[in-house]
């Protein structure tokens, strides 16, 4: 369909590096005019970078990229806006205290005299929405506005600018189905307008969806280039993922039979009704019920942003619940500390292990004691001998690179920064391990380890609680899988029930059949 | 580039680690010694617009310091001020709390022993009298700085702003009490007190003679040593680095970061307080409007050149001390108001050039992975 | 006391107020931390002096006091922006930089460490009516007019807008191709004119320079700011305010009914009442004291 024109974009052999890290390297990317073209790949690909190098906002360290045939590597936010290239960043970039209008004229503001034309802005603003039929009051302020009206806001501010060409950022992370279907419908209507549209994502349906054509990214590297109507779901994954065996090796492995057969032990972890507040008097969590067995992982899939993370910190203690209750073995714990409900047996893998999980700062050694500090004392003072010894066994038996317990661990990459989570987390005597997004930005050696961690907890007769964004990585592990929707579980069933077929359609939203 | 990932044995120091303490140790000194460089050559410029020889004029200041017992004499009676404000100041920064009370809270811990010397019966024994002053000292400069520790705690009040309005409340309360209830009339002090006075060096060291130094400036050096050990060596200290460095992480740590807090703030609020004992138990004997004269605030700048290490706030307060009393001694060649422009240029070029030398260190390949 | 006379001295008292508020609104606003008003103010000060003193003309004395504002301003900008230091460190060692140089230079011009000579100001307080007084000063007219003028560059004209939105989300102006370093080094040398211009309007007013003449004046300008929720309309009020209870307190100051020193903790108390939320919680921009990444 497309003739063999020159392409609208052209970025080739783009390098880019953030200190040690190269989240570019040898990447490329062909857009061609009035397509709307998906840019996928795992977490951690380089997908954002590459289209952020594309806006402007960072300098690629080698690399051609054209625009209409014109190199324009390195080029400022500035200058790209002026050539029409707009972005829709995943965290919004809107502020919060201004209105849309004032949100979408920012940086170029109609003037009259000296001071802004604010009437002339504001029709402006809502002429242009209603051409995109956008539905957006241009008055209101932007603190006031859901995610899927601040996402419009955010395609106008790029579309006042006369983008012609549209970059939108994980666009769906954070949208409901019905959000996701009107934002389908805006992207196409502006491809049909003619403008070109990039789309980066990691889910495939999407791309299946609405997608002309598809580049697949993976450790920063361009792997191919399809498509759309000429290839599967399948073959895009094994370009993401880049090798058959490790889709294997993810590959559901049913859990042994034995569940069922024995005799119903009690829960190690039960919540009941439990509601946790979301910001503007929402419910991040609203009124989830569930159990976990002795031996028995529990898999929580769903898109990111619907109550899971606040779900986990308030089983973890971190953020106070509204209502409901929370038994950990025999317990009530709902209304105690962090501190009470590791005593009585509760280990957390956070997900962001950077911010929460460790400082980044302390020691290995040091990193390795956090949560247990008060055990490691002698009177007032901190017992450096044992808490030396306890590096040392957990390093080694964890597997930690470098082996040295005075380095910071700041200094330790991504994949061994997570060994320390765990091997501090699952090494003391807990009956309940939550568990979220333990691979994310791991590598595949750290993905395999962390698995056979997870595995040995439930052949330990722990209770694992999994949370991860990954369905593949649920599938694998789970005994018993529930799908978090909107602050609800809205199913649960056993491991043998669920297929991606059936969760997929839960965690959009539509009801259990 | 990236050698990070390297295998190394347990028992060895990797090289990796080498390069983080080289690193660790060049990103504290240099920022205070480009500091000193630069006010060296604005000291230059200002001496030569008075007509005077930058080398004469150092030399000076020296002779009048470190050069005899009394300049430095002195100089240990200024230093020892500012040691406990310096170290207040840290603390606080070392659990992520900007403290801008310390003048306040010196105020209040100096008003307090002078207080508590004054209520004492006068044949009280000095080993009892002393440490009640210094006890008053403590708990009054702690409770001041218990208010923005609860503030900030329970109604998420910015330190920086509540701790700065709280001094001129303090200083305005103490400034009432003095006036209308306690002060010695014709002057703006306290009649002095009857127990709890501490000995001066002189009286025991003859070439002293004449200058305030008092033991108190080994007090200070005790609690800088307590202090080291309470930071880096008890788990107290462990939860105050964790709030301070990542407060999400401490929480997750089972610390409660409210707690860390007010415990914190109202710990160097005391240690201001302290601060108080110097000028009026070792000096004076009574409390003064005004007698901190800017220490509190200066021991932002010695917490500042000092990297908010004990052992680096004692050398910075000696420093600013240097200057300060080394002012008094040019002031036949150049106004001592020199020392001031230049003690400001310090902390300005300090707190501009530790940024700076970080992200130089951090750029300089082969340190470490992210 | 007649009450136009209560409320010229009311306005006296509230001029330097209200150009540092109107300053530290605009850096605040752009999300610098405003610590070093009380050193703009008092370089403003002792810069009008001097020039007025060389001159003998009270016009080219503010043109020094605005010029060593900006100055300083700068110095600001240049380490809390293009250095990244702390800024709460920078304004209090322009603070204490500003004592100094003030002090000094004292000395070098004037060769006195407590006061200048007496030197040309706007007004001549001794005419007796402050009223009238206070009508003939220009500097008077322009603090009046710099809080309705800030709330009009800060709502009406992009320069305010960029401000606003650079000092709650620094990244979203930036994918905008907005400058954030240039907004703030503006707001930041901005901030430090409009304050030195509450130094020399109390240095002329007084027709000379005293040794630490602004005595805390930059604070309760900073009061005012976070007690006014870093609104121009309402710091400006807040000036008034403590201006009013100050005025009050010199005509009670005979008759002893309430101690000076606690009209003196009004506005510091009211902002901590407004800081802790008892009434509705004063909220700062959201990227104060954030320095970009």
């Amino acid at each position: 369909m497309n003739d063999p024109k020159a392409p609208m974009i052209l970025m080739r052999r783009i390098e880019k590096s953030f200190g040690p890290v190269r989240a570019n390297r040898n990447a490329s990317l062909e857009v061609c005019a009035g397509e709307i073209h998906a840019l996928v790949g795992e977490n951690g690909a380089g997908k954002s970078t590459l289209m952020r190098i594309l806006a402007g906002l960072y300098k690629p360290d080698a690399g051609i990229v054209e625009v209409n045939g014109q190199n324009v590597a390195g080029w400022s936010t500035a200058d790209a806006i002026a050539a029409n290239v707009g972005m829709v960043h995943q965290h919004f970039m809107l502020v919060p205290t201004l209105t849309v209008t004032e949100n979408v004229v920012l940086g170029r503001e109609p003037k009259r005299g000296l001071a802004i034309d604010m009437a002339r802005a504001l029709l402006e603003v809502q002429e242009l929405a209603q051409q995109f039929g956008l539905d957006i009051d241009a008055r209101s302020c932007v603190r006031d506005l859901s995610v899927g009206v601040s996402q419009r806001v955010e395609i106008l501010k790029t579309l006042f600018r006369g983008a012609r060409i549209l970059i939108l950022d994980e666009p769906t992370a954070v949208l409901s189905p019905p959000e996701i279907q009107e934002l389908w419908k805006v992207l196409r209507r502006l491809r049909d307008g003619g403008g070109t549209i990039i789309l980066i994502t990691h889910k495939l349906d999407e791309v299946m969806e609405v997608s002309d054509q598809i580049t697949v990214m993976r450790h920063g590297e361009t792997t191919s280039r399809m498509k759309t109507s000429e290839t599967t779901p399948a073959e895009i994954a094994r370009a993401m993922v880049g090798r058959d065996v490790v889709l294997e090796s993810i590959a559901p492995t049913p859990p042994a039979g034995e569940l069922g057969t024995a005799a119903p032990r009690a829960p190690l972890l039960e919540v009941q009704n439990l509601v946790v507040a979301g910001p503007n008097r929402s419910r991040a969590v609203d009124g989830v019920t569930f159990s976990i067995h002795p031996g028995e992982i529990l898999g929580i899939a769903g898109v990111e942003g619907n109550g899971q993370t606040e779900l986990i910190e308030a089983l973890a203690g971190l953020r106070s619940v509204s209502s409901g209750t929370i038994i950990l073995g025999s317990r009530d714990v709902t209304l105690t500390s962090v501190r009470e409900r590791s005593a009585a047996g509760l280990a957390h893998i956070p997900e962001d292990r950077q911010r929460r999980g460790l400082v980044l700062d302390y020691s290995v050694g040091d990193n390795l004691i956090l949560g247990d500090q008060h055990e490691f004392t002698r009177g007032a003072q901190l017992d450096r001998q044992r808490i030396a010894s306890n590096a040392n066994t957990k390093i080694q038996h964890f597997d930690v690179r470098p082996a040295d317990s005075m380095l910071p661990v700041r200094a330790l990459s991504g994949g061994n920064q997570q060994k320390v989570v765990i091997a501090r987390e699952m090494s003391g005597g807990f009956s309940v391990l939550l568990a979220s997004q333990p691979t994310r930005g791991v590598d595949v050696g750290a993905i395999e380890f962390i698995h056979a961690q997870l595995r040995e907890a439930r052949t330990q007769d722990k209770a694992v609680l999994l949370v991860s964004a990954e369905l593949s990585e649920i599938l694998a592990l789970s005994d018993r899988v529930a799908v978090m929707y909107g602050g609800r579980i809205v199913s649960i069933v056993p491991r043998a029930d669920a297929s991606k077929e059936f969760l997929g359609p839960l965690m959009t939203g539509a009801s259990a059949a | 580039m990236s050698s990070a990932t390297e295998v190394a044995s347990p028992e060895s120091v990797s090289p990796v680690r080498a390069g983080r303490w080289r690193t660790r140790v060049e990103e504290a000194i240099l920022p205070p010694l480009i500091a000193l460089l630069i006010a060296l050559v604005a000291g230059d410029i200002l001496i030569l617009s008075f007509g005077q020889s930058p080398g004469s004029v150092y030399r000076m200041l020296l002779e009048g310091t470190w050069g005899n017992a009394y300049g430095f004499g002195q100089v240990i009676f200024k230093a020892t001020t500012l040691i406990f404000t310096g170290l207040a100041v840290s603390l606080g920064l070392r659990a992520g709390l900007f403290n801008i009370g310390a003048e306040g809270q010196l105020a209040a811990g100096g008003f307090a022993a002078a207080l508590a010397g004054l209520l004492l019966p006068g044949a009280t024994p000095t080993l009892i009298a002393v440490p009640l002053a210094v006890l008053a000292a403590a708990l009054a400069g702690g409770a001041v700085g218990w208010v923005p520790g609860v503030l900030k705690a329970r109604f998420g009040a910015h330190e920086v702003i509540v701790t700065i309005m709280l001094n001129f409340i303090v200083l305005a309360l103490l400034n009432y009490v003095v006036a209308a209830h306690l002060h010695v009339s014709e002057t703006l002090h306290t009649p002095e007190m009857r127990a709890g006075a501490v000995p001066r060096f002189s009286s025991f060291l003859e070439a002293f003679h004449g200058s305030a130094a008092n033991i108190t400036f080994l007090f200070a050096l005790v609690l800088a040593g307590i202090v080291a050990w309470f930071l880096f060596r008890t788990r107290g200290g462990y939860d105050l680095r964790a709030t301070g460095l990542q407060p999400d992480a401490a929480e997750y740590g089972g610390i409660r970061v409210g707690g860390v807090w007010i415990r914190t703030l109202a710990l160097s609020g005391a240690l201001a307080g302290l601060g108080g004992i110097n000028y009026v138990l070792g000096y004076k004997h009574y409390y003064e409007e005004g007698f901190g004269a800017g220490a509190g605030f200066l021991g932002i700048a010695v917490a500042l050149v000092g990297r908010n290490h004990p052992v680096g706030v004692v050398l910075a307060a000696l420093f600013f001390a240097t200057l300060s009393q080394g002012g008094l001694a040019i002031h036949a060649l150049v106004p001592k108001q020199m020392v001031e422009v230049l003690q400001g240029l310090v902390i300005l070029a300090v707190a501009a050039a530790v940024p700076e030398v970080r992200r130089v260190l951090r750029m300089r390949p082969g340190i470490a992975a992210a | 006391m007649r009450f136009v006379d209560f409320l010229a001295q009311v306005i006296r008292i509230a001029i330097p107020y209200l150009f540092a508020a109107a300053g530290g609104v605009m850096a605040e606003k752009a999300g610098v931390v405003s610590l070093a008003l009380e050193g703009f103010m008092l370089s403003g000060a002792f810069a009008a002096v001097l020039g007025s003193f060389y001159s003998g003309s009270p016009w080219i004395g503010l043109l020094c006091g605005i010029v060593a504002g900006l100055l300083f301003g700068l110095v600001h900008a240049v380490a809390s922006i293009r250095y990244r230091a702390d800024q709460i460190v920078v304004g209090i060692a322009i603070n204490l930089l500003v004592i100094g140089i003030t002090r000094f230079f004292l000395r070098l011009a004037f060769d006195s460490s407590s006061n200048s000579p007496r030197v040309a100001g706007f007004s001549e307080p001794a005419q007796g009516n402050i009223f009238l007084a206070s009508l003939s000063n220009p500097l008077v007219w322009a603090g009046l007019l710099s809080v309705p003028l800030l709330t009009w560059v800060m709502y009406r004209t992009p320069f305010g807008l960029r401000i606003r939105a650079v000092g709650e989300h620094p990244e979203a102006a930036e994918t905008l191709g907005i400058r954030v370093p240039r907004v703030r080094y503006g707001a930041v040398a901005l901030s430090g004119m409009l304050a030195a211009m509450g130094g020399v309007y109390l240095a002329l007013d007084q027709h000379q320079f005293t040794d630490g003449m602004t005595a805390g004046r930059g604070f309760i300008a900073l009061a005012a700011i976070i007690f006014g929720r870093w609104d121009p309309a309402r710091a400006g009020i807040a000036c008034l305010l403590f201006a009013a209870a100050e005025t009050l307190q010199i005509q009670l100051q005979g008759t002893q009914a309430i101690p000076s020193q606690f009209v003196q903790m009004i506005p510091y108390v009211l902002t901590i009442v407004a800081l802790a939320g008892v009434v509705k919680r004063s909220v700062p921009p959201a990227a104060l004291g954030r320095s970009a990444d």
